[in-house]
């Protein structure tokens, strides 16, 4: 039994052995990047938010950057302008007129902050330039005026991510994946 | 190095951009314009970088305001000859950022998330890396949905969001292996370094498959709106997944719901669900040569030629028909054929001066066929004029052409 046992665990180390070499770099090109440069440069932030920095911000704060930032694209009740409509449409969806927005569409509030941050306000103005404060601000404004959160929650790395979106679960499939020879469904109406 | 190092860079305003290129858009999608009209050349000596006739006057046109800002400038498919897209006719789509002009020297490529060893890449380390060439299509996921009006008639405003190129570059999956990816790893996030850092989530196993990290199209750096100096190219799949300027592929364990994969890429269907993550896009052929917009000068001879393509792999066959679609000849492909790439198909006519229906099927190497449009209304349980001005995704119902005795083609999809 020991002895057998002995010759599993040597057998495991040895395949452990193989693919780690299997795994190595083969043309020692390119640098380690310095840790600093990785936190710089990752602005993805996931469904769990487990990215997202310090900081904090509520509706009320929000308001008021929405106002000089964001107000003149997107309309200074977020209903609309050059921009597309941030608020309303909620129950839209199955109808002759669906009015995607923020509030009727987004599966996730994690991903309304890593838009603002990442992209608005968009070029030629300065993407990235507010601060996590002021994205955490801007984007609880938005959740608020789509009846979503109240004006006096605090949005943070913590109570973010925790959100339920409306329409959460109006996506197909709900877990989307592929595995190599996955086709493409003939007619391509979703699986239902 | 910095995620806020815009500033260092200039931008070319989309604005400024299209309104360069409108000029184009006003002619009529199969229309010559004469040489008179042709602007003197802007070029330096046109010896040391070759610059087509000034009575070519085939363009890229914009289809004007798209949904949520988003613009594109369409491929003239029906001036392409042979498979090849010129990349200065390769459709662009802009993403509200606009072309950033990126000097390579300092363009980074970063892999990192779960990986043994995060690495930056210049992109002349990444040019000393075993690297292929492959001719692969890239289709927009709004590609041919179905339009109103004049536009309904050109075949560059309805198809010409598929453009097809030689590719070169390093497979993905090596610099993926150099890396060291780690157990439980599933998806990896690609980012550009425009202004507002275009992202997208794709499965790892892609990653794996076909990947390319590509910096040469068609023998020369790929171009500014393609992506210079490095664009991923995802073969087969809807454009969106092939992040151009890319700057960062970050290796997670779950989609990351980006922008794009929430909104405008996940389409509503009847019921109020939106399907996202939809990754290959259909088997698809349109004849582009008599197509909609263009007139037959008389009967005769003329040879019908088009494209065809399949995200899922190699055309099989082309077959067209000249009657209604009452009876179909298989067409002659241009060989070779590729994978995931656009195809040539030819076929020999005699136009007896009648009206009839001209169009083309295609069937790819998985054995699936174009469907009709009454077929892709059955199955979403729909009437066929659902789709006229549903914004719908992934069409890709055969293209019938009306030709009338005045020799004038028209788009007959709803007739």
């Amino acid at each position: 039994m020991r002895c057998s046992r002995n010759l599993v665990v040597t057998v495991i180390a040895a395949f452990c052995c193989v693919a780690a070499v299997a795994q190595g770099p083969a043309y020692h090109l390119g640098r380690t990047p310095t840790a600093e440069e990785i936190r710089a440069w990752d602005i993805a932030i996931g469904p769990h938010g487990k990215e997202l920095p310090p900081g904090s911000g509520t509706a009320k704060e929000g308001a008021k950057i929405y106002a000089q930032r964001c107000a003149v694209c997107h309309g200074q009740t977020a209903e609309g302008g050059a921009a597309r409509s941030l608020v309303g449409g909620i129950g839209t969806l199955n109808t002759s007129n669906p009015v995607p927005t923020v509030g009727s569409f987004w599966p996730y509030a994690t991903t309304v902050w890593d838009y603002i941050n990442r992209a608005m306000p968009p070029p030629p103005m300065q993407p990235g330039v507010l601060s996590a404060d002021e994205v955490y601000s801007v984007t609880a404004f938005l959740l608020y005026r789509n009846g979503i959160i109240q004006e006096n929650d605090v949005l943070d790395a913590k109570s973010l991510p925790k959100i339920q979106m409306p329409n959460r679960n109006g996506f197909v499939p709900p877990r989307p994946e592929w595995k190599p020879g996955m086709r493409r469904p003939f007619g391509f109406y979703p699986d239902r | 190095m910095n995620a806020k190092e815009s500033g260092r860079r200039k931008f070319l305003k989309g604005g400024v951009a299209l309104a360069g290129l409108a000029v184009g858009g006003l002619r009529v999608a199969s229309g010559q314009s004469s040489g008179a009209e042709a602007a003197a050349s802007p070029h330096k000596d046109s010896r040391t970088y070759g610059e087509r006739s000034r009575f070519d006057t085939a363009e890229r046109q914009p289809t004007g305001a798209a949904p949520y800002g988003d613009t594109a400038l369409v491929t003239p498919i029906q001036a392409l000859t042979g498979i090849i897209t010129p990349a200065g006719l390769h459709f662009v789509m802009d993403h509200l950022a606009g072309v950033p002009d990126i000097d390579p020297q300092q363009h980074r490529l970063m892999i990192h998330g779960m990986v043994d060893r995060p690495l930056i890449f210049t992109v002349e380390e990444l040019k000393r890396l075993p690297s292929v060439s492959r001719i692969h299509f890239l289709e927009c996921n709004a590609n041919s949905r179905p339009l109103q009006g004049p536009k309904a008639e050109s075949v560059q405003q309805v198809h010409g969001k598929t453009s097809c190129s030689e590719w070169t570059g390093v497979l993905l999956s090596l610099l993926l292996q150099e890396a060291s990816v780690q157990a439980g790893a599933s998806w990896l996030v690609s980012e550009g370094a425009e202004g507002n850092k275009y992202t997208k989530s794709l499965p790892l196993a892609k990653a794996m498959e076909d990947v390319l990290v590509a910096y040469g199209q068609n023998g020369e750096p790929v171009r500014p709106e393609q992506g210079f100096p490095l664009r991923l190219l995802v073969p087969g799949w809807e454009a969106n997944y092939s992040t151009k300027w890319l700057r960062r592929i970050k290796i997670v364990d779950q989609p990351y719901m980006t922008q794009h994969e929430s909104t405008h890429n996940a389409n509503l269907h009847p019921d109020g669900k939106a399907h996202w993550f939809r990754f290959e896009m259909g088997v698809k052929s349109v004849i582009t040569r008599p197509c909609g917009g263009q007139k037959l000068p008389s009967p005769g001879f003329y040879e019908i030629t088009g494209l065809a393509w399949s995200g899922g792999g190699t055309v099989r066959k082309v077959e067209v028909s000249t009657d209604g679609g009452r009876t179909w000849k298989n067409a002659e492909l241009q060989q070779p054929v590729h994978r995931k790439a656009h195809t040539r198909f030819r076929l020999p006519w005699t136009w007896d001066g009648n009206e009839t229906i001209l169009q083309s099927r295609c069937t790819d190497d998985q054995g699936e066929m174009q469907p009709t449009i009454a077929e892709l209304a059955k199955i979403w349980e729909v009437s066929t004029d659902y789709f006229l001005g549903s914004g719908v995704d992934h069409f890709n119902a055969i293209q019938p052409w009306k030709v009338n005795r005045d020799g004038s083609v028209h788009n007959a999809l709803f007739s």
